[in-house]
């Protein structure tokens, strides 16, 4: 299949004559830019390593001199035998947000207009989890707040995933560990899988993200936090760049109350397995049947 | 009738497309162990304590084993941890005061605290040892590589229940700029 | 290759024929590219600052061109109120004004397509929608499907009134049997481009207020209503400011073929407002939304009042055949309908829809000043493109654009 794509590419490169483009780059070589090239999980290792390098290169220049030799895009593919897992303890989420705000400079999110991938809802105690009461603005000086309790809420990595199954272009798919992952350089923006998300966990660059050169993360990964356009959707990646290197989500890392757990579910000595075991589970909006990858537990 | 074909049509490419998209795993392999082993938990510490070794001070001759309001020192330790119950000598030790004991007499060094409170608290102990209570950091693969917190890193042990912090700020509501 | 050369005369009389004409056409075509020059500039600046110049936020993530386009596709599956009596049941009055049906179909679809450029992200990527080019993701994207039905509709409708408009032009009659079985084919077609649409919304499991079985039905009752309410006022105009001739038993039965839609439509309204009402679940949020505004958020609720009163009294106006025959109170029923379900599918599907979001936030959507000024200057494009064809086919239907080689 993109074998046949990329000769019509090809072919329609030449017929459209391609002009300057494809004048300055040659024309076969235009097909493996980043225009005209197919979805990143079809592209072939070789292509997939110059995308990539030219990325690099793109997004080097968009951190301060001193930090550039410090940039890594990754294309990492999923680890074998590993299928991530997501719990979260609601009875002892004290709702501080400091999840949301690490995500933000882990992931590289716009500061202004701002995007947050995590989305703590406030509670009330006597309704238990109704969407339609909750409270994501609650502004004071201390949480937990009497009678409240508190649901924080990002991507639930559905097996069966609506947003998936709405794009009209593939742009968006199960990767093998499980993360569903967007390609930002193959999104039309048409939003579709926002509309078919129950959880509001996919977001829009409405405007050029805007994040200070100083704070980006250098850590990066083509599937996840690096730089994106205008005009295209984003989501959390269960932290992609460090997860598929061994190392826990950065929310997982920064919750003062140890809340968030992480890890294979396929490994019976992980903690999520821990926890289905040994814990009672449930998931969000389970009426829907997305089969989230991600559980809340009670675990008091 | 023409109307029926079409209808016909969509619903045999639409039926299809209902399982499109999905990507499951099959059961989860294995068993789950009930029970993990201690961590070991060398390369941390508890919190830090201004005043150790509690033996300068502390001399077991001159010892007072009676409950009572302290006056001399510590004034500032207000139990908060089943008080009507407990107090200073159910943990700490009166013969060897830079070490705890177990309700079996087993004396424990600071280090291993947890093992005391895991005495009352098993199913927390257990949770813990599994990862699950509190927080762990590092590398979700490699339990070689992974960070564990004492607890009294987070529960202080005269006082432990968790205390309200201040939150990170409000998320910006959406607004319209014109 | 006559008929090559006929045909570059056929298009050169076209374009000569498009570029004349007395001082209310400039005019009104001056007009539209007014409306096109202001939605153009809107247009630039949010390709340039993006769709962040709508009100359109992550919390209401479609907004008034969705809205639009899925009003349009109505409107465009409503030529199938004509093509049915004309070539099916081979009614004459009908059959004569039918091609202006079509014709009101391909400016719609354009104006559809437009809609949905203007709304996504990276129109510079829409070849990622070109399957083989592209990646278009059928069977599983409902979106992916509405890009094949539109583009079939349009290219049917397209081939079905050039080979018609260029046959009558060479003097001849179309080939029946080339030509009615597109014609035949067309009539699924305006049905299926408006049920994919519906089911777009219908698939998405997240919005309760979409996930009800009797949308698509809804959406082609409501269809039915406002598409023949536009043809109905410009066979008037038409039959005012050119020689063409149109029976009013052709307006009168189309009216009549309205109120029986518009029957059906108010009762698939009731339908949902008691199923919505009755069972009192968390669902009925959105139609309080809609109907009495949630928690103080009242923006939509005097529109939704107007679209229901509007809808109300159309329908007593074109149930009686007096009203409905008489020339004042068809007009006010036609607008008055076409008003109703443009606020009904316009804002009362998607505002409502997505109102709260799925994590129950409530963000009271208004149009910003620039998707208003983008989406009058693609209504002004379809317009003006309506204007053109119209412009074009009107003397070759009465015999005065004939091929004089």
């Amino acid at each position: 299949m993109s074998q046949t794509a990329t000769t019509r590419r090809d072919f329609l490169c030449v017929v459209a004559g391609c002009a300057a483009a494809a004048t300055a780059a040659g024309c076969s070589d235009l097909t493996h830019t980043r225009w005209f090239r197919s979805r990143f999980i079809e592209l072939s290792p070789d292509q997939k390593e110059r995308i990539l390098a030219e990325l690099l290169e793109e997004n080097r220049k968009k951190f301060p001199p001193d930090k550039q030799d410090q940039v890594v895009l990754s294309g990492k593919d999923a680890l074998p035998g590993v299928e991530f897992g997501y719990a979260l303890d609601i009875s002892r989420c004290v709702g501080c947000r400091r999840c949301v705000y690490a995500c933000v400079d882990e992931n590289n999110q716009s500061r202004d207009p701002q995007i947050h991938w995590i989305r703590v809802l406030e509670m009330d105690k006597e309704r238990g989890i109704d969407f339609a009461h909750a409270n994501p603005y609650y502004d004071t000086d201390q949480v937990p707040r009497e009678d409240h309790f508190y649901l924080p809420v990002a991507c639930q990595q559905c097996r069966n995933a609506p947003c998936v199954k709405s794009c009209p272009v593939g742009a968006t798919w199960h990767e093998e560990d499980g993360i569903v992952v967007v390609d930002y350089d193959w999104c039309i923006g048409c939003r579709c899988c926002m509309a078919a998300c129950p959880y509001g966990a996919r977001h829009f660059n409405w405007a050029e993200p805007n994040v200070p050169a100083e704070d980006l993360n250098p850590n990066l990964h083509y599937l996840g936090n690096r730089p994106r356009p205008k005009g295209v959707v984003e989501k959390c990646t269960f932290c992609i760049q460090r997860t598929r290197n061994g190392r826990y989500p950065a929310c997982v890392e920064i919750c003062p109350v140890g809340a968030r757990k992480f890890g294979n579910l396929l490994d019976p000595n992980s903690e999520v397995r821990y926890v289905i075991e040994h814990k009672r589970v449930y998931v969000l909006k389970a009426e829907l049947n997305t089969r989230p990858r991600f559980y809340y537990f009670y675990g008091v | 009738m023409r109307h029926t074909a079409c209808l016909l049509v969509l619903v045999f490419f639409l039926l299809p497309a209902c399982r499109e998209g999905r990507h499951e795993s099959s059961h989860f392999p294995g068993e789950v162990p009930y029970s993990f082993p201690e961590p070991d938990l060398s390369h941390i510490g508890p919190p830090e304590m201004e005043m150790f070794p509690c033996s300068d001070c502390h001399d077991p001759e001159t010892a007072d084993p009676e409950r009572r309001q302290l006056e001399m020192a510590h004034e500032d330790i207000v139990l908060e941890h089943d008080e009507e119950h407990r107090w200073c000598l159910d943990c700490h030790d009166l013969e060897n005061r830079d070490m705890l004991h177990l309700a079996s007499g087993e004396l424990i060094p600071f280090e291993k605290s947890y093992r005391l409170c895991g005495q009352c608290h098993g199913d927390k102990y257990r949770d813990w040892k599994a990862g699950v209570h509190g927080r762990r950091t590092g590398h979700w693969d490699d339990p070689e590589q992974q960070q564990y917190l004492l607890c009294a890193n987070c529960h202080s042990p005269h006082s432990p229940a968790f205390k309200p912090i201040q939150p990170k700020p409000v998320p910006h509501a959406p607004e319209v700029t014109k | 290759m006559t008929t090559a050369r006929t045909f570059f005369r056929f298009v050169a009389g076209s374009l000569r024929l498009i570029s004349r004409g007395n001082a209310l056409y400039y005019a009104w075509v001056a007009l539209l590219l007014v409306g096109m020059g202001i939605g153009g500039a809107a247009w630039w600046k949010q390709f340039h600052e993006g769709l962040i110049t709508t009100s359109m936020r992550d919390q209401m993530s479609w907004g008034f061109y969705i809205g639009n386009f899925t009003f349009l596709v109505g409107v465009a599956a409503a030529a199938v109120t004509l093509v049915v009596p004309a070539y099916i049941y081979q009614w004459k009055p009908i059959k004569e004004i039918v091609v202006f049906g079509e014709l009101l179909a391909i400016a719609s679809i354009v104006v559809c397509a437009l809609f949905v450029m203007v709304d996504i992200g990276h129109p510079e990527r829409f070849w990622h929608l070109i399957p083989g080019l592209g990646f278009l993701n059928v069977p599983s994207s409902l979106l992916g499907w509405d890009v094949i039905a539109l583009n079939s509709y349009l290219l049917l409708n397209f081939v079905i009134v050039t080979y018609l408009l260029f046959t009558l032009f060479r003097g001849k009659d179309p080939n029946k049997r080339l030509f009615m079985p597109l014609v035949w084919l067309s009539i699924p077609a305006a049905i299926g481009i408006h049920t994919v649409t519906a089911f777009l919304y219908n698939g998405l499991i997240a919005r309760p207020f979409w996930n009800s079985a009797i949308l698509a039905p809804r959406f082609i009752a409501s269809a039915f209503c406002s598409g023949p309410a536009v043809l109905i006022i410009l066979m008037q105009l038409l039959r005012r400011f050119t020689n063409f001739t149109i029976r009013n038993e052709a307006i009168w039965k189309i009216a009549e073929l309205m109120a029986y839609f518009m029957a059906f439509n108010l009762f698939l309204l009731g339908a949902e407002v008691f199923k919505e009402y009755y069972s009192d679940t968390h669902h009925l949020i959105h139609m309080e939304y809609m109907f009495t505004g949630v928690q103080g958020h009242t923006a939509i609720v005097p529109w939704m009042w107007t679209a229901v009163t509007c809808s109300i009294v159309a329908f007593l106006l074109f149930l009686l055949p007096k009203t409905r025959r008489h020339v004042l109170t068809l007009n006010l029923g036609c607008v008055l309908i076409f008003l109703g379900v443009y606020l009904e599918k316009g804002m009362g599907l998607v505002i409502p829809g997505m109102t709260p979001d799925t994590l129950g936030e409530i963000y009271e959507y208004v149009p910003s000043g620039n998707e208003l000024r983008l989406t009058l200057g693609v209504l002004c494009t379809g317009a003006l493109l309506f204007t053109l064809m119209v412009k074009v086919a009107t003397p070759i239907l009465l015999g005065e654009f004939r091929d004089r080689p």
